[in-house]
């Protein structure tokens, strides 16, 4: 070739913080990006589930029918449907444009942690500190799942689904990968409380946060340990960790009221990015852009690698909230 | 063809045209569908049923004429044309549509019959036969019916006019004789069927005989050769089912051949010609009767016979009129024949001739010389078994056979040698090695062993200390043991029985019917498996033995033997179910079963412990940080079928009738598995504090210990896993604890929220120190009591606190803990205020309006929570971290806490300050536990490893001083754990 080869964008980190929400529901126990990343989803400890945008900041629309407070939600491929999970045991399949309930799934013995659809939004998947994961129809009208794993020891604190593979993490310290199309269960044993496990992008990695403030990224065919990251604190509550869109860097909340972003390769600490005071609780990165939610209490923060807004949009909009 | 238009005469027109579109003509309005209907030329409605349901319906909705009903004729008198039209022909009853273009009737100027193609034409009709025959629906002749000659050719004209006729061949005329003798042949091949040409010829035939020798005739008509090939699939010869012939009836028609040879083939093309003189008018046939003007002698009935098919393809013979007689003809080979028969002397039947060859004749050998001795007679030696006969009888069996004992081995052979014998007879020096299990043991296990074969009645079982199960049995065998030796000296039966066989009799029967050995059936080992006879009796005397017969080998013997042999059977089962005992009465506790026998609950177990054992393995992994193979399991999953299909994903197991994974127990989360699971010292769902720490069982024992009688409540809030290990470890799954595994989470939820806050201080307060198993017992045997008593200490709750301070140190928990509690008083106040922080939230704010955002009903739900804990909501935390606040964080917080509360909002403050403040003197030790549990409430506190951890969460919430907090009590802990 004779042209040089063109130097590889440094990936930009999300260190600027573009808006506040206020969501005004409790404590917000989880955040998450739609499909596209054009909205956000706030699960409310005051049993509200709300719909943002992102751009805008501004509620779209509240999800009222849970029991109590709803801990994780998940929006379909279309954006067509919501699901969410609560303490109260349920999960609700929710219709977003008329906010009704088109179906409310009972059966866990315990508060539903995690949810999702699986890629076709055909099947919802939750896990519940029962100790079992779910896997519930949405295309018939059966109310019982179609199966129900219940290998895991202990609570699923979390869980993902890629096209043909279902990752849980649990209580009792493992990370199960159910492949589907080979029909195998996979454990990794990783001997310290599973909060929250992600698949990478390119679907070869997973990566595992445990309570003993240590995030793992795992070979996803052998189990080995790929990457370590510490730093963070996370010793006694479910936080979450994730990837970036472009499986650059590893993000994680910390007690301390930090998110931590450390590059996936090295391993080093590039970014601490300072939320708040409290703990972070959960975040959500964008599916495409390099853009950041975290939830601290009850608000819900946006972050992105250049600000692209003044303050006093942000003030406007706060004010507004009010 | 036919037209009605006249200006271009070749088309149809249908329907009705669309009128001109005129220039200035407003756009009409498109006809609405309702009234789009059909008339006909009438102005009547059509209406139209569908292509198969008959098209167009007629008359009033397929009734009648009109609405109105039928039109009456009109009289017409009928006495002016009384001999006119006398029979109706269909064309009355129709009308101008049927007879129309496109009625069932047209009219049509066409070309009659008369004036098609002169006369009757039979070569017309013979070509329309042949293609009927090679016409793509054999037998019709749809291209000929469209396409007519108008008339016969030329040359047909032209041979009119040299006289030739019809069905004539062509040629010079013939005299009769040869004219007959084909008729003749025609008459043979045909057989009983009528003859198939019985037209002019045959009417010549039968009149011919008085024909004059003069007279000749017209050659037989040549048929064409047909040279259609053959294109359809039928057999050869095969032509189908020709419906000319079929339908025709006639009495020729009884049996339609539908094998032809080609010359068949041709003639049966003018069957239908030659048979058309005796066609009548009408249905005739089979199934149709007799009719008025058939002959009743026909055969309406018709019978099929044999003789009408050929038997063999081609069926004329070429002339020689002899069917299907297959002798010599002698006639075919007169001349050279004759010599040979005259050679024969004799008569030569008719019809045979002599052989041109003669036979062989067969050689027979005389049968071999017998020896002078041979005695023709067998003698069948009996099978003589050596192991189910005693030595002395097979040995007297052999010798009167003549054979020796060397012939035994080769007769059984090396596969019923055992090792020694084939030792010997290789010659090989015994092995050094011990030669029995027993040499293994230890001396007083041998003796022990010894002990319980030799079950001396009632002392017996004395010295034998197995697992207590086994001593009951022992016991249980040694009474029934006891009973026996006296039922059998009674009876006396075997007297010639040396005492220790009885005895040996009795331990088989003390061994056998116990109750291991009742639960195993059908795999006890099959000592006389050679002889099915002998392993039946022995079976027999097994199963009277699990019976607790006492007669058992008597019984199980058989009567027809010899006393003799009956002793040696009686010795050999009473060693044999000794030596096959089954093994759970002694050495099954040291053994595992195998895999294969296990039913699905010992396949899980198996499952279970194999886990347990890896989880040491998979610690040290991570310890050092070796994922991967150390780490990882990889099991058998099968997901469910509809799951595949939701996934867009082929089933892996298609076959498999179930879903999960095939060795676990379904059943998994039951008390006892749980337990065990939370017993395994890896405790793995507890968080833990350090990582991977190695005082995990030494905190267990500190459980152990630290049970003393001053703590109540504190266990509440103990997760459910860590109480049923405790309940578990203290009474081995007996007790009701073990059942009361909801307990925890239901007590909680009972309690009245107004005295929520103070039993939760008292929590908190006794989450350091370990309750005693009473306590348990009693919070959970009956949580009524427990709420009573709740309330009543939300009274004297500070009288109360004292006093169990007290206990506790007394009690001796141990200095570290209370050098635990003098360590939290010294903890500087900002931690110890933040953590009741929530706690005025609740009980301040709820009365006041609706900003109290976490219900009450949140601790209690999350006392049963597994697992990590979620965050405090914010309240707490802004709270928790007032002094480091920024205003703008206040702000916040009561913002979301009391919206419509503004003015209340410093006054709430104030109060909850206060209320911080009194806590924090009422219970100056307690605020760091107080902390920890709220925190514990708050999210989960499940786990056992949550109380570390709580507590670290506590010094982190505190904000100030945490990290000399931090190292303060983790000095403490490890104080505590050792």
């Amino acid at each position: 070739m004779s042209f040089p080869q063109p130097k590889p964008e440094v990936p930009q980190l999300p260190q600027n913080l573009l808006r506040t929400i206020d969501c005004q529901q409790g404590a917000v126990r989880a955040v998450r990006f739609n499909a596209d990343g054009n909205y956000l989803l706030s699960c409310g400890s005051d049993k509200s589930l709300k719909l943002w945008s992102v751009s805008r900041g501004t509620l779209l629309k509240t999800y009222s029918g849970h029991g109590y407070e709803v801990l994780d939600a998940d929006g379909s491929y279309d954006n067509s449907q919501l699901c969410s999970c609560s303490s109260d045991k349920t999960v609700i399949l929710w219709d977003v444009a008329t906010g009704q309930v088109t179906r409310k799934l009972r059966g866990h013995a315990g508060k539903v942690n995690c949810v999702q659809f699986n890629e076709e939004a055909t099947v919802i998947l939750s896990g519940s500190i029962d100790g079992t994961v779910r896997c519930w129809d949405t295309r018939s009208r059966k109310f019982d799942p179609i199966q129900i794993l219940d290998e895991a020891q202990d609570g699923v604190s979390s869980l993902k689904v890629s096209e043909h593979e279902l990752l849980t993490g649990s209580v009792d310290g493992r990370v199960r990968r159910y492949d589907l199309r080979m029909g195998q269960l996979h454990v990794d044993f990783i001997n310290s409380p599973i909060t929250c496990v992600c698949f990478s992008a390119d679907g070869q990695c997973t990566l595992t946060s445990s309570l003993d403030s240590t995030v793992r990224l795992l070979d996803k065919s052998t189990g080995e340990m790929l990457g370590e990251y510490t730093g963070h604190k996370m010793k006694g509550y479910k936080l979450d960790c994730c990837l970036s869109s472009k499986d650059t860097h590893v993000l994680s909340c910390s007690e301390d009221g930090h998110v931590y972003c450390w590059d996936l390769v090295e391993g080093s600490l590039m970014l601490k990015l300072p939320v708040g005071k409290a703990v972070v609780q959960s975040l959500s990165f964008h599916p495409s852009e390099t853009r950041l939610l975290t939830a601290m209490e009850g608000r819900v923060q946006v972050w992105g690698a250049e600000p692209e807004e003044t303050e006093e949009d942000v003030v406007v909009v706060q004010q507004e909230k009010a | 063809m036919a037209s009605d238009s006249d200006s271009d005469g070749g088309f149809v027109t249908f329907g009705t045209p669309l009128e001109p579109l005129e220039e200035d003509e407003p756009l009409r309005k498109p006809v609405p569908l309702h009234e789009q209907t059909v008339k006909d030329e009438k102005g009547r409605y059509q209406r139209f049923h569908g292509a198969f349901t008959g098209g167009f319906s007629a008359g009033y909705f397929n009734t009648v004429g009109t609405k109105e009903g039928w039109t009456p004729a009109t009289f017409v008198s009928s006495r002016q044309q009384k001999a006119g039209r006398q029979n109706a022909r269909p064309e009355d009853f129709m009308d101008e549509e049927d007879l129309g273009d496109h009625g069932i009737a047209p009219r049509q100027i066409t070309t009659t019959a008369d004036f098609a193609s002169g006369r009757k034409d039979v070569i017309r009709d013979k070509a329309r036969a042949i293609t009927s025959l090679s016409a793509p629906i054999p037998g019709d002749t749809v291209l000929e019916d469209l396409v007519a000659p108008a008339r016969s050719s030329m040359g047909v004209e032209l041979l009119r006019k040299m006289g030739w006729k019809d069905g004539q061949g062509v040629g010079p005329r013939v005299k009769r004789r040869l004219c007959k003798q084909r008729a003749d042949s025609a008459t043979r091949a045909f057989g009983s069927a009528s003859p198939p040409n019985g037209s002019s010829e045959s009417q010549d035939e039968e009149d011919g005989e008085f024909l004059p020798e003069n007279v000749t005739f017209a050659p037989k008509d040549v048929t064409p050769i047909d040279f259609t090939p053959k294109v359809d699939l039928h057999g050869l010869g095969y032509r189908g089912l020709n419906p000319l012939a079929a339908l025709r009836g006639g009495p020729g028609a009884g049996h339609i051949n539908l094998f032809t040879m080609d010359s068949d083939r041709t003639n049966s093309l003018f069957g239908e010609d030659r048979k058309g003189h005796r066609r009548r008018g009408g249905v005739a046939g089979q199934g149709f009767g007799v009719g008025a003007m058939e002959d009743d002698d026909e055969d309406i009935y018709h019978r099929d016979i044999m003789s009408n098919y050929d038997t063999v393809l081609g069926g004329e013979e070429p002339g020689d009129g002899l069917y299907g007689w297959t002798a010599p003809q002698q006639y075919n080979r007169t001349k050279k024949d004759h010599s040979k028969d005259a050679a024969y002397l004799g008569k030569i039947l008719e019809g045979f001739t002599l052989a041109s060859d003669k036979l062989e004749t067969k050689t027979i050998f005389p049968p071999p010389n017998l020896p002078r001795d041979f005695r023709p007679v067998h003698y069948f030696r009996p099978v003589v078994d050596l192991s189910s006969v005693s030595p002395m009888v097979a040995q007297a069996l052999q010798t009167s056979r003549g054979h020796m004992a060397q012939e035994e081995p080769s007769k059984g052979g090396r596969h019923q040698l055992d090792s020694a014998q084939r030792r010997e007879l290789l010659g090989e020096a015994t092995l050094q090695g011990p030669s029995s299990v027993f040499d293994l043991l230890k001396v007083e296990d041998r003796e022990r062993l010894s002990g319980l074969r030799r079950p001396s009645s009632d002392t017996s079982s004395g010295p034998r200390q197995p697992t207590p199960g086994e001593a009951r049995a022992a016991v249980v065998a040694a009474g029934v043991a006891a009973a026996a030796a006296r039922a059998s000296a009674q009876k006396a039966l075997s007297s010639r029985f040396a005492p220790q066989a009885e005895q040996q009799q009795q331990e088989a029967l003390s061994v056998w019917s116990g109750p291991t050995a009742q639960a195993q059936t059908g795999q006890t080992f099959k000592p006389f498996e050679r002889t099915p006879h002998k392993q039946a009796r022995y079976d027999l005397y097994i199963d009277q033995l699990k019976q607790g017969d006492r007669d058992a080998l008597e019984l199980s013997l058989d009567p027809t033997m010899t006393e003799w042999e009956r002793g040696r059977e009686r010795d050999e089962f009473v060693r044999a179910a000794l030596l096959y005992k089954p093994s759970s009465s002694s050495l099954s506790c040291r053994f595992t079963r195998g895999k294969q026998d296990d039913g699905v609950e010992a396949d899980t177990v198996e499952v279970t412990r194999d886990q347990e054992n890896d989880v040491d393995d998979k610690q040290a992994a991570v310890k050092m940080k070796m994922f991967g193979k150390l780490t990882r399991d990889t099991f058998e999953w099968h997901p469910d079928n509809l799951l595949c299909k939701r996934f867009n994903i082929p089933d892996p197991y298609p076959g498999s009738g179930f879903v999960g994974m095939p060795k676990v127990k379904r059943d998994k989360f039951s008390v006892f598995n749980f337990l065990t699971v939370s017993e395994s010292p890896t405790a793995s769902a507890s968080p833990a504090p350090q990582g991977v720490k190695p005082s995990e069982p030494g905190k267990r024992s500190r459980w152990d210990v630290s049970g003393q009688a001053g703590d109540k409540e504190r266990k509440e809030k103990d997760p459910v896993s860590e109480f049923l290990s405790v309940a578990r470890i203290e009474a081995s799954g007996s007790g009701p604890e073990a059942s009361t595994t909801d307990g925890p989470t239901t007590d909680p939820t009972v309690e009245p929220d107004t005295e929520q806050k103070d039993e939760e201080e008292e929590e908190e307060e006794e989450e350091e120190s370990r309750p005693s198993m009473d306590l348990f017992k009693a919070i959970f045997v009956s949580s009524s009591d427990e709420k009573s008593s709740s309330s009543s200490e939300g009274e004297s709750e500070e009288e109360e606190e004292e006093k169990e301070e007290g206990v506790r140190s007394k009690a001796g928990t141990g200095p570290q803990i209370s050098n635990q509690l003098n360590v939290n008083t010294t903890q500087p106040a900002p931690p110890v205020s933040a953590i009741p922080s929530q706690h005025p939230d609740v009980v301040f704010k709820t009365p006041s309006g609706p900003a109290a955002v976490p219900p009450p009903r949140d601790q209690e739900m999350e006392e049963e929570e597994f697992g990590p804990r979620l965050p405090p909501p914010s309240s707490t935390l802004t709270v928790e971290r007032r002094p480091s606040l920024t205003p703008s964080a206040k702000d916040d917080k009561h913002k979301k806490k009391c919206k419509e509360k503004h003015k209340a909002k410093k006054h709430g403050k104030n109060k909850k300050d206060k209320k911080q403040k009194k806590k924090h003197k009422r219970h100056k030790h307690k605020g760091k536990q107080k902390k920890s549990s709220r925190k514990e409430e708050s999210s989960d506190s499940s786990s056992e490893g949550s109380d570390g951890n709580s507590q670290d969460d506590g010094e982190e919430g505190g904000g100030v001083s945490t990290e000399e907090l931090l190292r303060r009590l983790k000095s403490i802990r490890g104080k505590n754990l050792q």
